[in-house]
């Protein structure tokens, strides 16, 4: 019996009526589409793409904070998260690990977030401001549960690390990201859902509240 | 999934009739339409992104075979397995088989319409394995025995808030809400566990991206993020023509699903996911696997409904029909309801199993002028008409009254003498209005609005006779 593989691709071939003459000039316009991607009509931004960016973020109900010294940040999140009444347990990725967490008076835990931590700490690998959205990239120090698991999840975005549109940021991630992550999560504020009446309810499986630090 | 579509009538009847579906229809209707049109504004270009979105679509499908060898290529150098099913068993066999090798005995899932068509569920409940849908909508219809969903991004688009909350009562056992909030909560509080313990998740993929060999998945909710995070395995179960070329293509494709399903510019979560956790990786599944589906897929390459394989789910042609706005999703008997399932249930389950489909349109357009991926979804309706009485599958009183018309409409002074006679029947019902209120010979045209009266004069006499006026 042949396999279902050989099958599959057979009726496929077989319909579009593949010729094997044609296979080279066919086989080349696949690498020509992979090694020059092209870009669809993307909207175009006058302006301050931080600006755009922070705005876009606040419409999807993440809340922002600008921080213009990285030395600062973690005091910023502590008075942001006692503002909040949330306590000052932490989880912050280990890209973060090197400012001073503790100096801020965060009881923190440097690593990937379980289920019971409540306010995991990301950074970001770019900022998308067309809609508002993080890239954030999987990898030894930067586990992908501690923008998942946590009610709350606190990113901090470099300013120069926002870009225009998603285009952008893959572009980027092509040139830096070697080996490719596994998993590349574009988030956009907390989670939500609407599958009740179409009402929306934030923090349906993910985070209830997401934060952004703005930095530099 | 079990194929109900036969019954179309039947089941738009019962629904009809049913006050409270009705009321739930009503609550929500246009709302999504709204919401798109509403979204398309931030776009620059809206049609321009649609040529190109659809450009992208169609072109993949000229070269689908090399494109599925190129996805192959990539997701099995980066680690992951792809394996190949003909159709719906097959990708059951597969899934359990995997399920199987791993020692699974619960599986997170987050939605995936290719297991709705597999009847993933039930053949992974016959081997032991305990399936737990994720997403909210989803869940809900679950633990409500497997009811199956009225529509393809809200599946629950069809209950009440009451009604889930007197579900939640019964099955789980705790007091009656009625805030949608706290009803969310509790469904997140129950799947909490199971996400952090289940063995193996399965996800649908929204596409598949030959250039990293990875599966994009686009949640809002983050179960599909939970389901691919958390388990030892993750298995993503989606069909053939899902392959899309480039990440350009995924950011294109990305402004135009979430405005045309919801009118949001971007859903919550969108997840590219590409082979399995990386040396040093806290977390990530240790196996990710491929099941790509066919499922009649194949079949519609080169044909006249190869269109609709450039389809995307994003449910914006249910969304904008007055039909299913009316009769809700469960009428159409199978997976996919609206226009894209008056067209897709009788491509994959076989024509003579959905004979009614094709016909539950107005051919208004609506979902042809809406779709992002611009599916002429009534020409293909139209063709499938054709098809029908090509094959002589429709009913023998339609076929015997269309034979009478053709051989009346032969003979001009039959036909003449049959209109003037109509004429003056109707005018008689109508008795001295504009309208008729019952019409015996036909009282389904009657039955739900009134039937206008026709002028005194025919066509035809009114022509011959201005012929004559003019002394011609």
């Amino acid at each position: 019996m042949s396999s279902a593989r050989d099958d599959i691709l057979g009726r496929v071939r077989q319909r579009i009526g593949r010729d094997p003459a044609d296979l080279a000039d066919a086989q080349e316009r696949l690498a020509r589409t992979l090694a020059q991607p092209q870009s669809g009509p993307r909207p175009a931004y006058a302006g301050d793409l931080a600006a755009r960016f922070i705005e876009r973020a606040r419409a999807l109900i993440s809340s922002v904070d600008e921080c213009p010294l990285a030395t600062d940040v973690p005091q910023r999140c502590a008075g942001w998260l006692q503002e909040q009444g949330l306590g000052r347990d932490i989880v912050v990725a280990p890209v973060l690990a090197d400012l001073d967490w503790h100096a801020a008076g965060l009881a923190t835990r440097i690593g990937a977030a379980t289920g019971s931590d409540l306010v995991g700490v990301t950074g970001c690998f770019r900022a998308i401001a067309e809609t508002g959205t993080l890239m954030l990239c999987s990898g030894a120090g930067s586990p992908a549960v501690n923008s998942l698991l946590p009610e709350t999840h606190i990113a901090v975005v470099p300013r120069a690390h926002i870009v225009a549109d998603m285009e952008a940021a893959w572009r980027d991630a092509r040139r830096e990201l070697a080996p490719w992550p596994r998993a590349v999560n574009l988030v956009s504020g907390p989670s939500r859902t609407a599958d009740i009446e179409q009402t929306i309810v934030l923090g349906a499986h993910g985070p209830y509240r997401v934060h952004l630090v703005i930095v530099g | 999934m079990e194929i109900r579509s036969m019954h179309f009538v039947d089941r738009v009847r019962q629904r009809l009739d049913d006050p409270e579906l009705q009321r739930n229809l009503t609550r929500t209707r246009g709302r999504n339409a709204a919401a798109r049109a509403a979204s398309l504004g931030s776009l620059d270009d809206f049609d321009a992104v649609r040529t190109r979105a659809t450009e992208i679509r169609a072109s993949v499908l000229r070269d689908l075979d090399l494109w599925l060898e190129r996805f192959e290529q990539e997701a099995t150098r980066r680690g992951a397995t792809v394996l190949w099913a003909r159709d719906g068993d097959e990708a059951c066999r597969l899934v359990i088989d995997i399920a199987r090798r791993h020692d699974v005995r619960t599986v997170v899932k987050a939605k995936s319409m290719v297991s709705e068509e597999a009847g993933l569920n039930a053949a992974l409940e016959a081997a032991g394995i305990r399936p737990v849908e994720t997403d909210l909508g989803e869940y809900i219809l679950q633990i409500n025995d497997n009811e199956p969903p009225s529509h393809i991004i809200m599946p629950v688009i069809h209950k009440s808030k009451e009604q889930v909350s007197e579900l939640f009562a019964r099955i789980h056992g705790t007091p009656l809400k009625t805030d949608i909030v706290e009803l969310t909560r509790e469904a997140r509080e129950r799947l909490r566990p199971d996400f952090l313990s289940a063995e193996m998740g399965i996800s649908g993929g929204n596409f598949l991206v030959a250039e990293t060999g990875s599966v994009a998945i686009v949640t809002n909710e983050g179960n599909g993020r939970m389901c691919t995070t958390m388990p030892r395995v993750h298995v993503a179960l989606t069909g053939i023509e899902k392959v899309i070329p480039t990440l350009d293509d995924l950011a294109t494709l990305m402004r135009i699903l979430p405005r045309s399903a919801t009118g949001q510019a971007i859903s919550n979560y969108v997840s590219l996911l590409t082979g399995p956790r990386h040396e040093g990786d806290a977390d990530g599944p240790e196996h990710m696997y491929f099941v790509l589906v066919d499922g009649g897929r194949s079949d519609l390459i080169a044909s006249d409904f190869e269109p609709m394989l450039r389809c995307i789910r994003c449910g914006a042609c249910m969304n904008h029909c007055p039909v299913y706005q009316t009769v809700g999703g469960h009428s159409y008997g199978w997976v996919y309801p609206g226009p894209m399932g008056s067209v897709l249930t009788p491509l994959y389950q076989g024509l003579e199993k959905a004979r009614d489909l094709p016909q539950a349109a107005t051919l208004c357009n609506q979902c042809g002028v809406v779709c992002p991926v611009s599916i002429p979804l009534p020409d293909l309706m139209r063709k499938l008409r054709e098809k029908q009485v090509e094959q002589g599958l429709r009913p023998w009183f339609e076929r015997l009254s269309l034979r009478m018309w053709a051989w009346a409409a032969a003979r001009p002074r039959l036909y003449a003498a049959g209109a003037r006679f109509a004429v003056r029947y109707l005018r008689w019902l109508a008795d001295g209005r504009d309208h008729i209120q019952a019409m015996g010979v036909a009282p389904g045209w009657t039955s739900q609005r009134d039937f206008p009266a026709p002028a005194a004069q025919t066509f035809r006499d009114l022509y011959a006779e201005q012929q004559r006026r003019s002394g011609r």
